[in-house]
């Protein structure tokens, strides 16, 4: 029995206290940018990439100029000032400008900067990965108890207590420290008593930024500095603070310490699923402890819900419906097979995105994993193909009812969370049933998905699929629309306006919430499965976290308090990639670019602007 | 004949004593103020009625029906109509819509999916924003309206469960003094038609001395004293317990009671 072998569970306990270090290091800066700003920073984990490009390039440089270990700790230590310096460049330029915008904005804005850290990474150092050089003096492994273990992974578990207690120091003995535990603690307070802000939270980001690049700067010898480990450090880094509590740094070290064992022994039991077995971790810990371990209840306002409002109807509103339907019903009388593919494709994101809004504008509930009922939706229709060998017809219904049912599951979890727990455990939710997709191989078809999932033949070709497309768009939104001018879109309205209110005259919000949840995840799911037919393939990327900002960046540039907000933003978005990616190669730092601009000067979307433009004229 | 009974309410918030054997009695129609000095326990005495917070001991019985442990929505269903220290309506919709809303979960329809909700009980809201003299604004967006004014909605949205009791949490602060007297002029005369029972807390001395039938005055959690508003402004104990001031609750040379 390997497993039972006590040499082997220390060596496995060891590494698993090495990568709660690394994990901490990082995810610590997090936390404390969290607590001072409330703003969670998605940055961070490209931050950490920057730190580990940064180390991996700078010290095998200075290590030619002098060898030693000094050399080694000093590059390391420059490069994550490097990184906290990058750090205050982002405050200065973004984070300062939307301290005071609803917390979706502030989600989109930062991952805006994961955009264009990305492509920028490539132009500055290149595609290669990048791997650096070993320690010196540290070269040799170790032995414990007869077995081999690197005895850099032994400084890397000295590093987490250690910057734990510099960072303990650091907030209880000097005046910045003290202004971070109070504007943690009151934010509005330490303001109100004449603190320099600006210099208080140009401060707290280069504390965070530099713990971020430390991080990344210490993984060097054991990992090649790569393109991708931004996500992948932000969704662990997010766990642990969640599950520490947002703002807590003794709860952030006590997650990462269990995340680690977590990792280190759950490759035993489950080889293939660390990912799920982390997040699960963290779905548990919320159900019981809805703030984390040492995390506190967020103070409501300030970070208020946006949404759409009453309005008065349109004079000719039937008319213009007619009007959109004849020309969607007229399109492939003048298109060709291009581009009713491109417009099929707009109307699926369409529906998709719609479904959203009745979460986010109506509901005032930030679902930052809205793929995971797209994935379902398409994945049910797919299984349903490969597996059970059924038609497009009962397909189609099968992937709604498995969207319908995860959003079921998924809901009633979260409905019990608010703001940022809300968004981070629905993340956590499309997180690991993307784990689920690309681990479970055997059914899911892993990394390749699963491809032959054609429509019927009736259905099939261009022209016939973007009319089933259309219809089935077109009738579904109706059908939504219907709902949110209905008592039960109202109702979710009056809760996201006024919670104590609602409560007072009778309403359940949570259940209603609920019920939320399973009719945007049906829709979604139901676009999810046209999807799928449409391409004639699922793979995980359906359920990742890009197609749930491809959503979310519809609502924004469409209008958040529009209703047809996200059909114009699906539309806007579609072209734009359409327009551009042939262009260039840099369309994730155009994207990135253009969400950080949408949110810091159009806040309120394409059709949003307009209508206040056309109601400023009249 | 009694209405709400509160018996012996404790509530604890570690080891600070919030509310110590608090117990009282409303009648129907009759409006009682809850007074007493920042901190002294007014507003959790409230929530516990209101149902926003749990009591640790103690019983709060509305028409004979134990609530004490019931949720705020399972209150409003049994005649709990509350209005907050700071005026909660539903900002993105019309004054109608607000007291619509109201309306249509007083008849258990927000589970409706289909006939839209401006068409439910638009008449019946109109006449409930009339009562308040708010029926020229019943199609102004609540986020227009002026401070004042969202106060007399909300007052709407309250009696539109058709409430047995009215809980309201300083109703006149953040208002203009000769809007006070008009709120509980017209809040007196809506509750005195119908035989509501009214429970107020109140920092304004006018407005209490002017319309409570009965005065309740806390003091760290405990009731110091009760009885008529002359009883309770001649009470030594409540004297002291403004700030020593024994003038403090003297209505104003030349300013007639509202």
């Amino acid at each position: 029995m390997l497993a039972l072998d006590p040499a082997f569970l220390a060596v496995q306990a060891l590494s698993g206290l090495s990568s709660a270090s690394s994990l901490f290091i990082t995810a610590c800066g997090l936390t404390i940018v969290f607590g001072v700003t409330r703003i969670v920073n998605f940055a961070h984990g490209s931050l950490y990439m920057i730190g580990a490009y940064t180390a991996a390039t700078l010290v095998p440089r200075l290590l030619e100029l002098s060898f030693g270990p000094v050399t080694f700790w000093a590059g390391i230590l420059a490069s994550a000032i490097v990184v906290g310096l990058i750090g205050v460049i982002i405050e200065v330029l973004l984070l300062r400008r939307i301290y005071g915008a609803p917390e979706l904005f502030q989600l989109l804005a930062t991952f805006g900067v994961v955009l264009v850290v990305q492509d920028l990474v490539v132009q500055v150092f290149g595609p290669q990965d990048i791997l650096g050089p070993r320690a010196p003096g540290l070269r040799a492994p170790v032995e414990i108890l007869g077995r081999r273990f690197p005895s850099y992974e032994l400084v890397l578990i000295a590093a987490g207590p250690i910057v734990l207690g510099l960072v303990w120091l650091l907030l209880r003995k000097t005046r910045f420290g003290v202004l971070v535990r109070a504007a943690t603690q009151d934010r509005d307070m330490v303001a109100s008593l004449g603190v320099n802000q600006a210099l208080l939270f140009t401060g707290t980001l280069f504390l965070g930024a530099f713990l971020a690049g430390l991080g990344g700067a210490l993984q060097i010898p054991r990992v090649s500095a790569h393109a991708g480990m931004d996500l992948s450090i932000i969704a662990e880094a997010f766990v642990v603070t969640v599950v520490g509590g947002m703002g807590s740094v003794p709860g952030a070290f006590l997650a990462a310490l269990i995340i680690g064992q977590l990792q280190a022994f759950g490759i035993l039991v489950f080889p293939k699923s660390t990912l799920v077995v982390v997040f699960l971790l963290m779905a548990v810990v919320l159900a019981i402890r809805p703030h984390g371990f040492f995390g506190r209840a967020e103070i409501v306002g300030g970070t208020h819900a946006v949404g759409i409002a009453s309005r008065a109807l349109l004079p000719r509103r039937h008319f213009i419906l007619l009007v959109v339907i004849a020309i969607l019903a007229g399109i492939p009388l003048v298109a060709d097979a291009y581009l009713l593919k491109v417009a099929t494709e707009i109307l699926i994101f369409a529906l998709f995105a719609f479904s959203l809004q009745l979460l986010i504008g109506v509901g005032g509930v930030v679902s930052f994993g809205h793929a995971a009922f797209f994935g379902l939706g398409a994945y049910g229709a797919a299984l349903a193909v490969k597996w059970y060998g059924v038609s497009m017809e009962a397909a189609l219904p099968l992937g709604l009812a498995l969207a319908a049912l995860g959003a079921g599951l998924v809901g009633a979890f979260v409905v019990r969370l608010s703001g940022i727990y809300l968004a981070m455990m629905t993340l956590a939710a499309a997180q690991i049933l993307y784990a689920v997709a690309f681990q479970w191989v055997e059914v899911t078809g892993g990394d390749n998905g699963i491809v032959g999932v054609w429509p019927a033949p009736w259905a099939s070709g261009p022209i016939p699929y973007y009319l089933l497309t259309a219809a089935l768009t077109v009738v579904t939104v109706l059908l939504l629309k219907r709902i949110i001018d209905a008592p039960f879109g109202y109702a979710l309205r009056a809760a996201r306006d006024s919670e104590a209110r609602a409560e007072a005259i009778g309403l359940s919000v949570r259940q209603h919430r609920w019920l939320a949840f399973i009719i945007a995840g049906a829709a979604a799911g139901l676009a999810g499965g046209i999807y799928a037919f449409s391409r004639g393939s699922v793979d995980p990327s359906l359920l990742g976290i890009s197609t749930s900002v491809d959503a979310l960046t519809m609502l924004l540039l469409g209008g958040i308090q529009t209703v047809i907000g996200p059909l114009v933003g699906a539309a806007a978005l579609h072209a734009l990639r359409d327009w551009i990616m042939p262009i260039t190669s840099l369309w994730r730092l155009f994207l990135g670019l253009s969400i950080i601009a949408m949110v810091l000067i159009f806040p309120r979307g394409l059709v949003g602007t307009i209508r206040d433009w056309w109601g400023a004229r009249a | 004949m009694t209405l709400l009974t509160v018996n012996g309410l404790h509530k604890f918030f570690g080891g600070v004593v919030a509310a110590r054997d608090v117990t009282f009695t409303v009648a129907r129609g009759e409006m009682l103020a809850i007074i007493g000095p920042n901190g002294a326990g007014k507003s959790t005495v409230f929530n516990m009625v209101g149902g926003q917070l749990k009591s640790d001991r103690g019983k709060v019985l509305l028409d004979g029906h134990d609530i004490t442990y019931t949720s705020p929505q399972k209150r409003f269903r049994r005649g709990v109509g509350r209005t907050f220290q700071v005026a909660q309506t539903f900002l993105s919709m019309s004054a109608a819509e607000n007291v619509q809303m109201a309306l249509i979960s007083c008849n258990r329809q927000s589970n409706r999916l289909w006939t839209a909700a401006r068409e439910r009980h638009r008449d019946k809201a109109v006449e409930l924003l009339s009562r308040v003299g708010m029926a020229e604004a019943a199609d102004v967006a609540c986020s227009a309206l002026a401070y004042g004014d969202v106060k007399r909605v909300e007052l709407a949205i309250a009696l539109a469960g058709q409430p047995k009791l009215l809980l309201m949490d300083e109703p006149t602060a953040g208002m203009a003094p000769r809007e006070r007297a008009a709120l509980m002029d017209l809040t007196a005369s809506i509750t005195e038609s119908q035989g509501i029972g009214v429970l107020f807390t109140e920092h304004d001395m006018d407005v209490v001395f002017g319309h409570a039938a009965r005065v309740l005055v806390l003091l760290r959690g405990q009731i110091i004293a009760a009885g008529s508003p002359d009883e309770v402004r001649q009470d030594e104990q409540v004297k002291r317990a403004y700030l020593g001031d024994a003038r403090a609750l003297e209505p104003l040379r030349g300013m007639s009671p509202a």
